[in-house]
C-alpha cells in the first residue's frame, strides 16, 4: 500500500477545515517571518555597526605601561596622599622586538607601529590642534583600510609630506599641494606638503588626524626611533579581548582591544540580542498555542469520524499520528511561507531604509542555515503542539465518539 | 471452540458504574450463537440493551463478565491492539446514520478499511475491489461523489460496500434502514440478503421493524437485558 493512511487523513482533514487551516497557517507564517526577519535584520545591522566602528580603529592597541608614583616607605601607619602621575608621551621599550613577537603570534593579521601625539597645524592665521599620526603607510593600510576613504590622492607619503582630513583642510583653507606648518610642544616646527585628503565619515577624525611618515612624527614628538603605540588587526573580531589579555601578560605593556574601548557598544549589542531572543521565544510560544488550540477544536469536530475510523480498525497510534502530521505540516508549510515573506520584507526594508549617505543599511539576504533551522524548529514545535490534541483523539472512546 | 460458528456469546453480562452506589446491569447473562453465513435480527424496545449488546459484539466495549468468541477467537484476553485488528478484519459495520467520511468520495470511503490496514491490498487492488463492491450495490455511477451529493439510500449502500471491503465473515448492522423511507428500506434489506446468500457473509441486524425481522432466519428479542429467541424458519 503506497497510500499512507495517516498522511492522507491529515491532509484531507486540513482541506476540509479550510478556514481554520488557513488561519493557523497564516499565524505560523507570520511568526516564522518575524523571527527570520528580525534575526537577519539584527545580525546584519550589528555586523554593519561593528564594521563601521572598526573601520577607523585598530582591533588591538599596545601602549607603554602607565607610569605610577612609587611610595618610598611602606609603613602602614603613615597616611599618604598619593597624587597620580601625569602621563608623558613615551616610546614603547624595545618596540621592534615586541612588534616581531606580535607578528609571530597566531590570530594576528596585521601589525603597524605608530608614533602619535598632540600638535598644532597652522596655515596663515588659522591654527588647529591636531593628532599627529606617524606611521608606515604599507603597514597602516593593513590596520585601517585607508584606501577606501581617500578623496584626493593616494594613501602614500615620504619625507616631508602629509595627508590630512577634508574638514581640517577646510578649516585651514588648504587643499592638495598646499603646505602647512606643524608645531609640537617640544618646540619643534616643520613645514609639510599635503599630498592627499581623506574622509573617514567622521568629522572629529577628519579634523584631527594628520598623517606623516613614522620618522617625521618621531622627530616632531621628540621620541627619536620610538613609537607611542602598536596597532594590530586580528582574524577573530570577538576573540580580540582574550588575545589582548594574553599579549598584556606576555609583554607587561598596556594592551587594549576594541571590545574594551567600545564596551558601551558591545553592551548595547548584547542587550539587543537578548531582546531579540526574548521576542523569538514568545513568538514560538504563541504559535505553538495557536496550533494546539486549532487542533483541539479540530479533534472535537472530527470526533465522529475518529470513532468511525476506530470502528473500521484504525489503531490508536494511527489516529494520533494523523494529528501529529497536521502539526508537522503547519510547521513545515508555515516556515517555508514565512521564509518567503521575510525575504519580501527584507527586500522592502533594504529599499526603504538607507544610511544617511544613501548606501544600504543591510542587504536582502536569507541565510540558508537560518531558514533550515527555522523550518526544523517550526516542525518540532508543530509536532509538540499537536501532541496534546493527538493524544486526546487517540484516547477517544469509539462508542461515545460515534454517538456524539 | 466451534469453527462452525462465527459468533458465540456465553453468559455475557454488562454493568455500568461498577463499584459505585448506582451500579446498573444492562445485560443479564446473554447467550447467542450465530452460524456462519446466517442472517439474524436483533429486536427489542428502546432501552432494552440492543445497542450495548451490539457494541460488545462489535468489540467497541468489553463485557463485564462472560465469554465472547468471534471467528474462533476468544476476545477476553486480547489487547487493545489485537481487538482493533480483529475488529478490522472480522467485522463490518453498518450504522443507522451511515457515518461516511464527508471529506472523501464514495470510492475512497469504501477503500478506507483497506487504507487503514496498510498490509491488506495494494492501492490498485483496493480500488478494483472497491469499484466492484460499489457496482454490486448499484452505485457504478457514483464512484467520485461525496456523501453529501448522495441520497440517504445511496449513502447506506456505500456504507454496506464499505462494510464488505475487508471480506469480513460477520457484518453488524445497527438500524440500517431506520433512517430510510419504506421503499429504500426494502431495497437495502434485499441487498443485504443477497450479499448474505451470494457471499456467505453472516449478518446481525438490529431493527425496530418487526416486518423486516420476520424475514430473517432467526430473531433474538431483547427485553430488559434478557434474551428471548425465536427462529423463523
Amino acid at each position: 500500500m503506497t497510500l499512507n493512511f495517516e498522511w492522507l487523513l491529515a491532509l484531507r482533514f486540513l482541506r476540509e477545515g479550510r478556514m481554520q487551516s488557513l488561519l493557523i497557517l497564516a499565524g505560523v507564517t507570520g511568526g516564522v517571518a518575524v523571527i527570520i526577519f528580525l534575526t537577519q535584520l539584527i545580525n546584519q545591522l550589528q555586523g554593519s555597526i561593528i564594521d563601521r566602528v572598526l573601520s577607523s580603529q585598530a582591533h588591538i592597541v599596545i601602549r607603554p605601561a602607565e607610569e605610577s608614583a612609587l611610595r618610598l616607605m611602606s609603613d602602614a601607619h603613615i597616611a599618604a596622599n598619593i597624587q597620580p602621575r601625569g602621563q608623558r608621551l613615551r616610546s614603547i621599550d624595545q618596540w621592534e622586538s615586541i612588534a616581531q613577537l606580535v607578528r609571530n603570534t597566531p590570530g594576528i593579521s596585521a601589525v603597524s607601529p605608530v608614533a602619535s601625539g598632540p600638535a598644532f597645524a597652522r596655515h596663515n592665521l588659522a591654527s588647529k590642534s591636531v593628532a599627529l599620526v606617524g606611521m608606515i603607510p604599507n603597514d597602516y593600510r593593513q590596520v585601517v583600510k585607508m584606501n577606501k576613504y581617500m578623496i584626493k590622492g593616494e594613501f602614500n607619503l615620504t619625507g616631508d609630506q602629509t595627508i590630512i582630513g577634508k574638514d581640517l583642510a577646510n578649516d585651514l583653507g588648504v587643499s592638495q599641494g598646499d603646505r602647512i606648518q606643524i608645531l609640537t610642544d617640544s618646540g619643534t616646527q616643520q613645514t609639510l606638503t599635503i599630498v592627499a585628503l581623506f574622509d573617514l565619515n567622521n568629522k572629529d577624525l577628519n579634523k584631527r588626524w594628520v598623517f606623516t611618515t613614522l620618522r617625521m612624527s618621531q622627530s616632531l614628538l621628540n621620541i627619536p626611533g620610538g613609537v607611542s603605540n602598536i596597532d594590530l588587526t586580528v582574524d577573530d573580531l570577538f576573540g580580540a579581548k582574550p588575545l589582548a589579555q594574553r599579549l598584556s601578560a606576555q609583554t607587561g605593556l598596556l594592551v587594549e582591544s576594541w571590545m574594551e574601548t567600545n564596551s558601551g557598544l558591545l553592551n548595547a549589542l548584547s542587550n539587543q540580542t537578548v531582546t531579540n531572543n526574548l521576542i523569538r521565544v514568545f513568538i514560538v510560544i504563541i504559535v505553538a498555542l495557536g496550533i494546539t488550540s486549532v487542533l483541539v477544536v479540530s479533534v472535537v469536530q472530527k470526533q465522529k469520524e475518529i470513532g468511525i475510523l476506530r470502528a473500521m480498525g484504525a489503531k490508536r497510534g494511527q489516529v494520533m499520528r494523523i494529528f501529529l502530521w497536521q502539526g508537522a505540516i503547519f510547521g513545515a508549510l508555515g516556515s517555508l511561507m514565512g521564509a518567503s515573506l521575510s525575504f519580501a520584507l527584507l527586500t522592502l526594508f533594504s529599499n526603504v531604509y538607507k544610511a544617511p549617505d544613501g548606501s544600504t543599511l543591510f542587504a536582502a539576504q536569507l541565510d540558508p542555515n537560518l531558514v533550515i533551522m527555522a523550518t526544523c524548529v517550526a516542525m518540532i514545535v508543530g509536532v509538540l503542539s499537536a501532541l496534546l490534541p493527538a493524544r486526546r483523539a487517540a484516547r477517544m472512546d469509539p462508542v461515545q465518539a460515534i454517538r456524539s | 471452540m466451534n469453527m462452525e460458528h462465527i459468533l458465540q456469546l456465553t453468559h455475557v453480562r454488562k454493568s455500568y458504574g461498577i463499584g459505585s452506589i448506582v451500579e446498573t446491569e444492562v445485560l443479564h447473562g446473554i447467550d447467542i450463537t450465530l452460524k456462519r453465513a446466517s442472517f439474524s435480527a436483533l429486536t427489542g424496545p428502546s432501552g432494552s440493551g440492543k445497542s450495548t449488546l451490539l457494541n460488545l459484539i462489535g468489540l467497541l466495549e468489553a463485557p463485564s463478565s462472560g465469554e465472547l468468541i468471534i471467528n474462533g477467537q476468544n476476545t477476553s484476553q486480547l489487547s487493545d491492539q489485537a481487538l482493533t485488528q480483529l475488529r478490522g478484519h472480522s467485522l463490518g459495520f453498518i450504522f443507522q446514520f451511515h457515518h461516511l467520511l464527508p471529506a472523501f468520495n464514495a470510492l475512497e470511503n469504501v477503500m478506507m478499511p483497506s487504507i487503514i490496514d496498510s498490509q491488506h491490498l495494494s492501492k490498485q487492488q483496493a480500488m478494483i475491489r472497491a469499484k466492484a463492491l460499489l457496482s454490486a450495490v448499484g452505485l457504478e455511477n457514483a464512484f467520485y461523489k461525496k456523501p453529501a451529493e448522495l441520497s440517504g439510500g445511496m449513502q447506506q449502500r456505500v456504507a454496506i460496500a464499505r462494510a464488505l471491503m475487508m471480506r469480513p465473515p460477520l457484518v453488524l448492522a445497527d438500524e440500517p434502514t431506520g433512517n430510510l423511507d419504506t421503499h429504500s428500506a426494502d431495497d437495502i434489506f434485499k441487498l443485504m440478503r443477497k450479499i448474505n446468500q451470494e457471499q456467505d457473509i453472516a449478518f446481525l441486524i438490529v431493527t425496530h421493524d418487526q416486518r423486516l425481522a420476520a424475514r430473517c432466519d432467526q430473531t433474538f428479542n431483547l427485553v430488559d437485558g434478557h434474551l428471548q429467541q425465536k427462529t423463523t424458519d
